[in-house]
């Protein structure tokens, strides 16, 4: 039972961080139906932010919780600042291009913020430090539940209930929802499309690097190459929850998180990353509109 | 007005250095050890940084006006007339003399330059069937496959392997290669066929990590990450060779595969096939209302693709005589990939030109090589941006109408 | 429910289609026999081109029944075929906003007409023997022809996407009769197009039906041309059909007028 609650709240920790990625991605697809495939890097250039900011931080001399507090915001705004300015550059320049031309751009992004973090820090891997102290009220249920993997939930389902606040409430959000729904039609009654897809980069982008210094500090290291799997293994959440519905990415990474943790734990560890993509091949061929998406008809 | 639009990218361009810079500060500039509790302050990469951004955003900046006021260049909908350079480049007169000089130069090679020289023009036309192979996939029938790469290394690993157990020989194997090829082409085919573009080429993705994941961590069939060594070159009625005959041996195999890949893929752009691949890249909804089987034509296309690969992979472990997961990730397909975006898709002398220069220019910039896969990501974005077409584009062919049964009807 | 006549080449009986719970056609009738000129009529929305979706197999009906009569004589249930089937038993559609191969040249859109009507395949293609040069050159052929019939034989070299808006319909149109249909189906054929075009397009209708021997149903916004061409017309509003009959007897009928002329003519 022990082992069962183990591999359950660490499936519920992996699933939060998933969900929060898949966000980014199921927002930006709502919108522009594009994948961004340089999510995965942005929410790699947020643990890379967060490691920094630890890092000067320590050296100062901070206690540990006000440092996670102050990393989680400084790689928010900068992932967010990354994801504004890659939309920059590799989308909006192609907006009217054929469908793939977006793809292959993004494809290109993404090799190259790998790499650019590649050469601007080090290819191996980096230790980070753990900036979630071990509560002591945590003791009884230690064995099967750490505190960073509570941090973890805690921290996820607040930022989810903020983005859906965000959402239904804003000016923004409604704006955001009305571009998702009928971008042209949007854009006649006179919300400013460009204005919208730039938030929705921001925002999702923000969300990833919550996740990436959460999992970074979980973890205890990081290098250039976890938003590859990482992103990959968001974006099966977000197809499993059904793209472009937001709620639908939160349960795709749950369910995502548990497939992985049970499959790993009662399986076989070997073929961690071989379970999340069997199962996109799966979702995509039986429902590949997802668990809560909508199937829309083709316009002819 | 010339000047004008000058000073305002002057300005534009400023501002974009300023951001970018601020932007990649941190990344940039510090370091951190944890650990060892050290923070080291590289201020120098922030001053390239800002000249470097400047320049770039000004070439930006200046591309951007001339993409926007050709206006046409850029629009999907539009074809614009072909440059000079390419009338030029395909009368036949030009290009049949200048393909028997290239010929020759090619099949001379071997004898003028040396075994390492050899060696490097092999992986190049190795990566030039690749690229053709994928050029069928995505350049003409325009789906995107990510996970090009496991083809590849099936064909690798079934050299390795029955070469291993069984001891059998290239030639042999060299078939079962294409057909393993196809045949995972097909498999990975029918889950994907009814999946849109963006899904395709995720889940095309995690079919290629699927495969390395499995090669890597299956140690009774695959040997594991270390991999399989002590592959058989390829042999000659029993001949053998030494390691300097055997180059320039796989050096003749690798371009008669080039010449076959031309050939194959030249007769099918233009062929019924062919052409239904362009129909289904330009319009899924129309190319199936006119009476063509997506479905048939997507694995046909996925299966052509996946062939070429398949044989180039037997090829590249005879070369090798050794083999491991990690000659197959997913840069290589990103590579392949990027040498079919920057020849040009659908183009068949791009594609040749686009794995020459993505493979010979970090070969022979050393200097450059750490900065060769950055390279590559910037080049997919600045060609889609600038240049969709790539360095060469894809003409179709003129078909020449029999006048005399025309007139008769 | 009217008995299905002989003659008929498509006969549709009482389909309905819904999106979730949306119904965009209800009930709908629909008739067209050997060698008419049919027209369906209604404002913008009326479910027109959802109709065309339903028999081509672009979308399956939720009820009802597809019928058609393709050329060998033989009546087949045609609800959810697949689009290309669809085409190959004769049924061949053009697009009301164009949907032309673009970077492929007008006399190769016109060829890819011809793929279901041929037969060459991959072998074929890499070893180009006699069979398959034949063959090859009769698609050219008869494709250049079929450019000649509506006029674009100067511009068969030309990217499809290069053409002028009226030679591109015209061209949708080429296309569509290298399927060898025994109906075609026009959607918005003159959108877009000057009354000179508009004339000419009628008289190339016309000219088609008589020469090719195929029935055409047309969805159409030009009441002079439709009501100059069609042998019947349907008029079609929320997704069913408010009335049939000849010109004459739809222009007279006070349904119409309220539906559909009336709000029409001060467009």
């Amino acid at each position: 039972m022990e082992y069962f609650l183990q591999l359950f709240f660490s499936g519920l920790s992996k699933g939060s961080v998933y969900a929060l990625i898949a966000l980014g991605y199921t927002m930006v697809y709502g919108i522009i139906e594009l994948i961004n495939f340089a999510h995965g890097e942005i929410y790699m250039i947020g643990a890379f932010t967060g490691l920094i900011v630890a890092g000067l931080l320590t050296a100062l001399g901070w206690p540990v919780l006000a440092i996670l507090a102050i990393a989680i915001v400084v790689a928010m705004f900068y992932s967010g600042a990354y994801g504004y300015t890659v939309e920059k550059i590799a989308y909006k320049p192609l907006r009217n291009a054929p469908r793939l031309a977006p793809l292959i751009s993004a494809i290109g992004m993404s090799i190259f913020l790998q790499n650019y973090v590649m050469l601007a820090q080090t290819p191996d891997f980096l230790p980070f430090p753990n900036l979630v102290p071990d509560f002591a009220f945590m003791q009884p249920f230690k064995s099967f539940l750490g505190t960073s993997d509570l941090f973890i939930i805690v921290a996820s389902i607040v930022v989810m209930a903020a983005l859906n606040l965000f959402i239904k409430f804003t000016r923004m959000g409604k704006a955001m929802r009305a571009t998702a729904q009928n971008r042209k039609m949007a854009l006649l009654v006179g919300v400013n499309v460009d204005h919208v897809i730039s938030m929705t980069f921001i925002i999702g982008s923000s969300l990833a690097a919550v996740g990436g210094v959460l999992i970074a500090s979980h973890m205890g290291q990081i290098n250039f190459y976890i938003g590859f799997i990482a992103g990959l293994k968001a974006f099966t959440a977000a197809v499993l929850g059904g793209i472009g519905s937001i709620p639908g990415a939160m349960l795709g990474g749950l369910v995502l998180g548990w497939t992985e943790s049970f499959a790993t734990g009662y399986v076989s560890s070997d073929y961690e990353d071989v379970f999340a993509f069997l199962l996109l091949v799966l979702i995509l061929i039986f429902r590949p509109a997802g668990l809560l998406g909508k199937q829309r008809a083709q316009k002819v | 007005m010339a000047a004008e639009s000058f000073v305002k990218n002057l300005k534009k361009s400023a501002v974009a250095a300023l951001w970018l810079s601020f932007l990649t500060m941190p990344i940039m500039v510090i370091r951190v050890d944890t650990v060892e509790k050290t923070i080291a302050w590289r201020w120098m990469h922030l001053v390239w940084m800002l000249v470097g951004s400047f320049v770039f955003a000004l070439a930006w900046h200046f591309l951007m006006d001339r993409r926007d006021r050709g206006g046409a260049a850029t629009d999907a909908n539009v074809e614009p007339t072909p440059s000079r350079f390419a009338v030029w480049l395909a009368n036949p007169r030009v290009n049949r003399p200048l393909m028997a000089l290239g010929l020759l130069f090619a099949t001379a090679f071997p004898f003028l330059f040396s075994v390492y020289q050899t060696n490097i023009l092999i992986s190049a036309l190795i990566y030039v069937v690749l690229g053709l192979g994928l050029n069928i996939t995505v350049g003409l029938a325009g789906l995107l496959d990510l996970g090009y790469v496991a083809f590849y290394a099936v064909g690798a690993y079934a050299y390795a392997l029955l070469n291993h157990h069984f001891h059998l020989g290239f030639w042999a194997v060299l078939p079962v290669g294409g057909i393993l090829g196809a045949f995972f082409g097909i498999l990975l085919g029918f889950p994907v066929l009814r999946l849109r573009g963006d899904y395709l080429a995720i889940v095309t993705l995690g079919f290629g990590e699927i495969v390395r994941l499995v090669l890597q961590n299956w140690d009774a069939f695959s040997f594991g990450p270390s991999g399989v060594s002590n592959i058989d070159r390829p042999g000659f009625f029993g001949i053998t060779y030494s390691v300097d005959q055997a180059t320039t041996y796989i050096y003749y195999l690798a371009l008669l595969g080039v010449l076959l890949a031309i050939f194959v893929s030249g007769r099918l752009k233009d062929s019924r096939v062919g052409r239904a691949w362009l129909a289904l890249r330009e319009d899924e909804i129309a190319c199936q209302a006119m009476g063509i089987d997506n479905t048939k034509a997507k694995l046909l296309a996925f299966a052509m693709g996946a062939t070429f690969a398949g044989f180039m992979g037997v090829v590249f472990a005879a070369k090798t005589t050794y083999i491991n997961p990690a000659s197959f990730t997913f840069m290589e397909s990103a590579m392949i990939l990027a040498i079919v975006v920057l020849g040009g898709m659908g183009s068949i002398p791009g594609v040749i030109l686009g794995a020459f220069l993505l493979m010979l220019l970090p070969e022979y910039m050393r200097a450059f090589s750490q900065y060769r896969m950055l390279l590559f990501g910037a080049t997919m974005i600045l060609v889609m941006v600038f240049r969709p077409q790539g360095l060469i584009r894809a003409r179709r062919k003129i078909y020449k109408v029999n006048i005399n049964t025309v007139d008769k009807a | 429910m009217s008995e299905t006549r002989r003659d008929a080449v498509l006969s549709v009986r009482n389909m309905s289609m819904n999106f979730g719970g949306l119904r965009a056609l209800s009930e709908v009738d629909f008739e067209v026999r050997k060698g008419e000129v049919v027209a369906l009529i209604g404002p913008n929305g009326a479910g027109k081109t959802t109709f065309f979706n339903c028999i081509t197999g672009i979308y399956a009906p939720t009820e009802g029944e597809v019928l058609a009569t393709a050329r060998d004589g033989k009546t087949r249930r045609i609800n959810g075929m697949r689009t290309n089937l669809v085409c190959e038993l004769g049924m061949a559609r053009t697009f009301q906003n164009i949907r032309l191969f673009a970077s492929m040249t007008a006399l190769e859109n016109v060829m890819i007409g011809r793929h279901c009507r041929t037969r060459e395949g991959l072998f074929g293609a890499i070893f180009r023997g006699p069979g398959t040069r034949r063959e090859e050159q009769e698609v050219v052929d008869k494709s250049y022809r079929l450019l000649q019939k509506v006029g674009l034989e100067n511009v068969a070299n030309e990217y499809a996407s290069n053409l002028p808006y009226g030679a591109q319909r015209r061209l949708e149109i080429a296309r569509a009769l290298a399927t060898e249909p025994f109906l075609l189906l026009l959607d918005e054929p003159a959108a877009g197009m000057n009354p000179q075009e508009t004339l000419e397009l009628k008289e190339m209708v016309i000219q088609i039906r008589h020469e090719f021997d195929v029935s055409v149903l047309l969805i159409e916004h030009d009441m002079k041309m439709v009501m100059s061409l069609s042998d019947r017309i349907y008029v079609m509003e929320y997704g069913r059909v408010i009335a049939t009959g000849t010109p004459a007897e739809v222009s007279a009928d006070p349904e119409v007028i309220r539906a559909y002329l009336g709000e029409e003519s001060d467009a």
